[in-house]
């Protein structure tokens, strides 16, 4: 990209008065005009979707039908899906460690941020984690939309260069005998992890497994706790 | 760009703090953001990469005091000058310039569903050599571009084991920049925690990172 960092910083700044007039213009109808109003970002994005929508660049009807798809519809239990599918049908297991985004299309789930995935299988020797050190890579279709901490300068830095701390911090101690994988997003490859099937679960049916799986443990931080005794998932 | 954005291996960024019950969105707003790029992607005037760039061209201090969808809004409000779908003037005044068109929105609620199931894929079908295979030494290259790369500091000058050939990918760091996908071959890298943090770390542990032909040589 062209934009130099002084281009990038005299521009950003030049977008700030528009925010103070809007907010002063909001508040001048309430006889506040004296105030300083700082440059909130609700307001911010009022101003600029409101922009957009005039211009016809966005459907507002658009925007709320996103919002409500990654709230409502997409999240961590098509994770846990494809997880206890794997759990239950060997088959099905074979095909999504060789061949991931065709299994996961199987059940139904793909597209924006998962168009390319890859299952890592946790063993009892071998333990994945994923992060993004670069940005936030996370896949979408399958966990939904990635937590505050993921995002985080303290997990993106640390999970590569400390993963054992990082896992402890978790209420994750790994044992020294197990090999930590930690993949880290570069590409437009999105990693799940497929846990381990807890101990105790062995009666369970994929619906109830699929009750059991956490995001934390798809993301590699957490294991799947055995189901608690006499209360099923 | 050496870039406090590629923050892998740095250590006082403060400990890893998990929200019970955190919400998709924490405020209205946020959600707003998210859906505008995705709704603004729909123009192909940017691409992936070239957004990710434009959130790293933030500067570190503020990088590092927005929250994420901060972050967002920024990028977003600069690439809609930069490619020119809105003027600053526009986006100063909040209103469009006298006499501009009015255009039609390429996402609606009815589209929606199939504009993220579509999704936007990079693998390429196109015959393009591997310069590389599973099992091979490598080592990735110490280049230090001043624009965009998938690279990571951390990873440069260090020997690595190829792990697998995934296939042609598009090069995200041409792609950011508008200069061509530059299709190529992209390999899971296993670096040793050892090859890479020193003797301190685990012996078994090990770090993979996706590379390109074009990040990699041979060890």
């Amino acid at each position: 990209m062209k934009t130099s960092r002084r281009d990038f910083i005299a521009n950003a700044g030049a977008a700030a008065p528009a925010m103070h007039d809007l907010a002063h213009a909001q508040e001048s109808e309430h006889e506040h005009d004296h105030q300083v109003v700082p440059s909130d970002p609700a307001l911010r994005v009022k101003s600029l979707e409101s922009l957009l929508v005039e211009k016809g660049l966005v459907d507002p009807a658009a925007l709320d039908a996103l919002i409500d798809t990654y709230e409502h519809k997409i999240g961590p239990r098509n994770g846990a899906r494809v997880v206890a599918r794997a759990w239950v049908d060997p088959a099905y297991k074979k095909r999504l460690l060789a061949d991931a985004e065709h299994a996961i299309t199987e059940l139904g789930f793909g597209g924006q941020q998962g168009e390319h995935m890859i299952v890592l299988e946790n063993t009892p020797k071998v333990h994945n984690l994923v992060v993004c050190t670069l940005c936030s890579c996370y896949p979408w279709p399958l966990l939904g939309l990635p937590p505050v901490w993921y995002k985080s300068a303290g997990y993106r830095s640390r999970a590569v260069i400390d993963p054992r701390g990082v896992l402890r911090e978790f209420g994750l101690e790994l044992p020294q005998d197990v090999e930590l994988r930690v993949h880290d997003s570069t590409a437009e490859l999105r990693y799940l992890v497929l846990p381990e099937r807890p101990a105790g679960s062995e009666k369970l049916n994929e619906e109830e497994l699929t009750a059991l799986v956490t995001r934390d443990a798809m993301i590699g931080v957490a294991n799947v706790a055995s189901p608690k005794p006499g209360g099923g998932a | 760009m050496n870039g406090v954005h590629d923050m892998g291996g740095m250590q006082d960024m403060g400990p890893v703090q998990a929200e019970k019950n955190e919400p998709v969105f924490h405020e209205p707003w946020e959600g707003r953001v998210f859906a505008l790029n995705q709704a603004l992607g729909a123009w192909r005037k940017w691409n992936i990469d070239a957004s990710r760039h434009q959130r790293e061209l933030i500067p570190p201090a503020e990088y590092l005091r927005m929250s994420y969808y901060e972050k967002w809004l920024t990028a977003l409000m600069e690439l809609l000058v930069n490619r020119e779908l809105v003027t600053r003037a526009e986006l100063e005044s909040g209103r469009p310039e006298a006499g501009s068109p009015k255009a039609t929105p390429p996402v609606t609620a009815e589209t929606v569903p199939a504009l993220l199931a579509q999704g936007k894929p990079v693998r390429r079908d196109v015959p393009v050599a591997a310069r590389f295979k599973a099992g091979q030494h490598v080592r990735a290259r110490n280049i230090n571009p001043t624009g965009h790369t998938r690279l990571p500091r951390y990873a440069r000058g260090k020997a690595g084991t190829v792990e697998r050939d995934h296939g042609v990918f598009v090069f995200p760091d041409t792609n950011a920049h508008f200069l061509g996908e530059k299709p190529q071959h992209l390999y899971s890298v296993r670096f040793a925690a050892r090859e890479l943090w020193g003797k301190e770390a685990s012996a078994r542990d090990a770090v993979y990172v996706n590379l390109w032909d074009d990040h990699l040589e041979p060890a």
